[in-house]
C-alpha cells in the first residue's frame, strides 16, 4: 500500500512542495526541517500533539508567518500574489469585525479578492440561509465554523487550509461539517486539515502527515500507515471479566482503565487461550489498529493531550 | 492599491461604529454634557483674577501698580492682538510702560476698576485709550478647546484602540490572509474615522448652536479644513500608538498617556498664556494645541486661512511624520 502511494504521488502532481521548512523562535525551534508534498485535489491532514509545530506549519503556509529558512511551491512557484488569491484559509481562532451581518461578512470578504463565488451560491454551499441577517458576533458554534469556512470559500480556492475547523463542535455540527468538506473535496479542491480528532482525520484524509517535535515522523495514506506499523488488532475486554485463572506469558495485555485490550496477530490462538484462562469472553470486541493507536505508537502521547 | 478593497474596509469599519449606539450616544453626547456644564457653572463671570496685558517688560508695569494684588501681568506681544483680548474683555485693560499709554474697554466694569486702581497707584501720568467690544464667554472660548478635545479622543480610541483589539482578537491575521494590502487597510481606517469625526463634530457644533448662542466670526470652510488637518494629526497619531501592540491594556495606558497631558495642556480649558514659558513650550509639541488655537482664531477672531497658516504647517507637518512611522512601524500580528 505504501508503495502505491508513493507511486500515485510520481503521477499526479503536488500542489504544495515543502521543503527543509526551518521556524526558530527564541529558544525554540518549533519546525524543525519539515518535507511534504499535497497533491493536487486530496485531502492532507497534518496531525501532531500540541506544540509538534503544526499550527507553525499552517501558518508558514498560509503566509501568516515567515519561516527561518525552507523552501514552499506553490504549483513549482514560490508563494506569492497567485498563491494569495488562490487560496482560502479557516483559522483556528479569528475574530470579524463587529456589529456586522453573515451576509456583510460575506460580501465584505468578497470585495477583497479578484475573482469571487455568487453569495447565493456560498449561502447554500454552506448552510446559512436562515443566519443570513444575524449578527456575527450572536452565531452558535457550529454556525460560526460554517461561516468561517464560507469566508475561506469565498474567492473558490484552489486550496483549502482547515486548522482544526470542528474542535469545540458538538458532535451533529462537527458530522455536518465533515460533509461540507467532503463536497468541496469533490469540487476538486485541494484541503490541508490539522485536527485533533484521528476519527476526522480518518474519514476526510487520502494522505496524513504526522508531526512531532517539529519534525515529519510518518507520510502516507490512513491506511497505507496502518498497514505499515501494525500487523496485528485489538481485543477488547471490560477489566471486571479479565481475572485469568493462570499466567499466559504469550498474551499481550495492556491495561487501560476499565478496559483491558489484548494485542494479537493470531486471533485464534488468542482466543483458545483466553477459554484455557478460564476467561469469559461474552462482552468480547475485535477491532482493527485505529489511528490513534498509530499516533500513540509513534509519538508515546495521546493526541488530544 | 485597490479602491474596491479599501471601500470594503472603510464600509465595514462604519458600519461597527455607527451600529454601536453606546459608542455613537459616547462620542455626541460628551462634548455637548461638558459645554452644557460649563454654561451653567460659568454663567456668572467666574474669573477671580484681573489681568493686565503687558507690551514690554510685564515686571515694569508690575512695579506701577506697587501694592496692588490679584493682578495677573500677561506678556502680549504685539498690539493689535492685545487690543482683541481688551475688545473681548479677555484683557482688562492693555498697557505699554515705555510709553505710559493704556487701553481699557470702556464696557468693562472689571477694566474701569483696574484704571481707577492705576490711576491712583502710579504718580505719572498716564495716556488713556478707549476701546469698546462685547466680552466673550468662558462658554464661548470653551467650545472650539472641548469640539477639538472631542475629536482628539475620538481619533486616538477610535483608531489606535480598535486596531489594538483587531489584532488581539484576530481579525488584523484574518485579513492579512487576503489580498489586502496593509495601505489599504490603514487607509480605510484613517478615511473612516475623519469622515465619521467630521460629521459628529459637524452635529454637534449645529446642534449646540440651537442652545448656545456662540460667535462664529470666520468661514465654515476654514473651520472645516481646520477640523480635517486637526483630526488627521491626532488620527495619525493614533496609528503609531497602535502599529505594534496586541494588548488591549498597554495600548490604553499609552493612550491615557498621550491623550490627558493633551487634554490639560494644550489650552482646552483655560489660556496657556499665564503658564510657565516652559510649559507653554511643551505645549507646541501637541497637534491639539494648534487645532484649538487655529479653530478659535477662526470662530472668535473672525481670522482668515493666512493668519492661522503656522499652525496648518505644523498640523500638516506633524500629520506627515505620524502617518510615516505608523505605517512603517505597522505590523498585522
Amino acid at each position: 500500500m505504501a508503495s502505491l502511494s508513493r507511486r500515485v504521488s510520481l503521477i499526479v502532481p503536488a500542489l504544495i512542495e515543502v521543503r527543509n521548512l526551518v521556524k526558530q523562535f527564541r529558544g525554540v525551534r518549533a519546525v524543525d526541517g519539515a518535507s511534504f508534498s499535497i497533491r493536487k485535489g486530496t485531502c492532507f491532514g497534518l496531525l501532531g500533539p500540541n506544540g509538534a509545530g503544526k499550527t507553525t506549519t499552517i501558518e508558514i503556509l498560509e503566509g501568516i508567518t515567515n519561516p527561518t529558512s525552507g523552501e514552499l511551491l506553490y504549483q513549482g512557484e514560490p508563494l506569492g500574489r497567485r498563491f494569495r488569491d488562490e487560496a482560502g484559509i479557516m483559522f483556528q481562532s479569528t475574530s470579524l469585525q463587529e456589529h456586522i451581518t453573515v451576509r456583510e461578512a460575506l460580501k465584505l470578504f468578497a470585495r477583497l479578492y479578484p475573482r469571487s463565488v455568487p453569495l447565493k451560491d456560498l449561502v447554500a454551499s454552506c448552510s446559512l440561509e436562515d443566519i443570513l441577517d444575524r449578527d456575527t458576533h450572536k452565531l452558535s458554534g457550529g454556525q460560526r465554523q460554517r461561516l468561517l469556512l464560507a469566508i475561506a470559500l469565498v474567492n473558490d480556492p484552489e486550496v483549502l487550509f482547515l486548522d482544526e475547523p470542528t474542535t469545540g463542535l458538538d458532535p451533529q455540527a462537527r458530522r455536518r461539517l465533515w460533509d461540507l468538506v467532503r463536497d468541496i473535496k469533490q469540487r476538486g479542491k485541494t484541503v490541508l486539515l490539522t485536527t485533533h480528532y484521528m476519527e476526522e482525520a480518518y474519514v476526510l484524509c487520502d494522505e496524513i502527515a504526522i508531526m512531532d517535535h517539529g519534525r515529519i515522523i510518518a507520510e502516507g495514506s490512513p491506511k497505507a500507515l496502518l498497514a505499515e506499523h501494525f500487523h496485528d488488532v485489538v481485543l477488547d475486554l471490560p477489566a471486571e471479566d479479565f481475572h485469568p485463572q493462570r499466567e499466559d506469558p504469550e498474551l499481550m495485555v495492556l491495561h487501560c482503565g476499565d478496559r483491558v485490550e489484548l494485542l494479537s496477530s493470531d486471533v485464534n490462538d488468542t482466543i483458545r487461550r483466553l477459554i484455557d484462562a478460564g476467561v469469559p469472553l461474552g462482552r468480547l470486541q475485535i477491532r482493527e489498529r485505529t489511528l490513534d493507536d498509530l499516533f500513540l505508537e509513534l509519538t508515546g502521547k495521546e493526541l488530544r493531550k | 492599491m485597490s479602491l474596491s478593497r479599501l471601500l470594503a474596509i472603510f464600509w465595514a469599519r462604519n458600519k461597527e461604529f455607527f451600529r454601536d449606539r453606546s459608542a455613537l450616544a459616547w462620542n455626541v453626547l460628551f462634548p455637548v454634557l461638558i459645554v452644557a456644564g460649563f454654561a451653567f457653572a460659568f454663567s456668572d463671570e467666574g474669573v477671580d483674577l484681573y489681568k493686565v496685558g503687558v507690551l514690554g517688560e510685564p515686571e515694569v508695569a508690575e512695579a506701577q501698580f506697587r501694592d496692588l494684588q490679584y493682578v495677573d501681568f500677561i506678556a502680549v506681544d504685539d498690539l493689535q492682538s492685545g487690543l482683541r483680548k481688551v475688545q473681548r474683555h479677555q484683557l482688562d485693560l492693555l498697557m505699554e510702560p515705555g510709553s505710559n499709554r493704556y487701553w481699557v474697554n470702556e464696557t468693562s466694569p472689571r477694566g474701569h476698576i483696574l484704571e481707577r486702581a492705576l490711576q491712583g497707584s502710579t504718580g505719572q501720568p498716564l495716556v488713556r485709550q478707549a476701546v469698546q467690544g462685547e466680552p466673550i464667554r468662558y462658554v464661548d472660548w470653551l467650545l472650539p478647546g472641548v469640539l477639538s478635545m472631542n475629536m482628539m479622543f475620538s481619533a486616538l480610541y477610535g483608531v489606535g484602540y480598535v486596531i489594538v483589539r483587531y489584532r488581539k482578537n484576530g481579525v488584523l491575521k484574518r485579513l492579512k490572509a487576503t489580498p489586502l494590502s496593509a495601505f489599504e487597510f490603514l487607509s480605510a481606517q484613517v478615511i473612516s474615522r475623519l469622515w465619521v469625526i467630521l460629521l459628529v463634530t459637524a452635529g454637534v457644533f449645529f446642534g449646540m448652536s440651537l442652545f448656545i448662542d456662540f460667535p462664529m466670526e470666520g468661514s465654515y470652510l476654514d473651520l472645516l479644513l481646520i477640523f480635517t488637518l486637526g483630526a488627521m494629526s491626532v488620527i495619525s497619531l493614533g496609528l503609531v500608538i497602535a502599529s505594534r501592540s496586541a494588548s488591549e491594556e498597554f495600548a490604553s495606558g499609552l493612550l491615557n498617556l498621550v491623550s490627558w497631558p493633551m487634554m490639560f495642556l494644550s489650552g482646552v480649558w483655560f489660556s496657556l498664556e499665564g503658564l510657565h514659558p516652559l510649559v507653554q513650550k511643551i505645549a507646541l509639541i501637541f497637534p491639539l494645541t494648534h487645532l484649538i488655537d487655529a479653530a478659535r482664531a477662526v470662530m472668535i477672531d473672525g481670522a482668515g486661512l493666512l493668519q492661522v497658516a503656522d499652525r496648518l504647517v505644523v498640523l500638516a507637518a506633524m500629520t506627515a511624520v505620524f502617518l510615516f512611522i505608523g505605517a512603517l512601524a505597522f505590523r498585522w500580528e
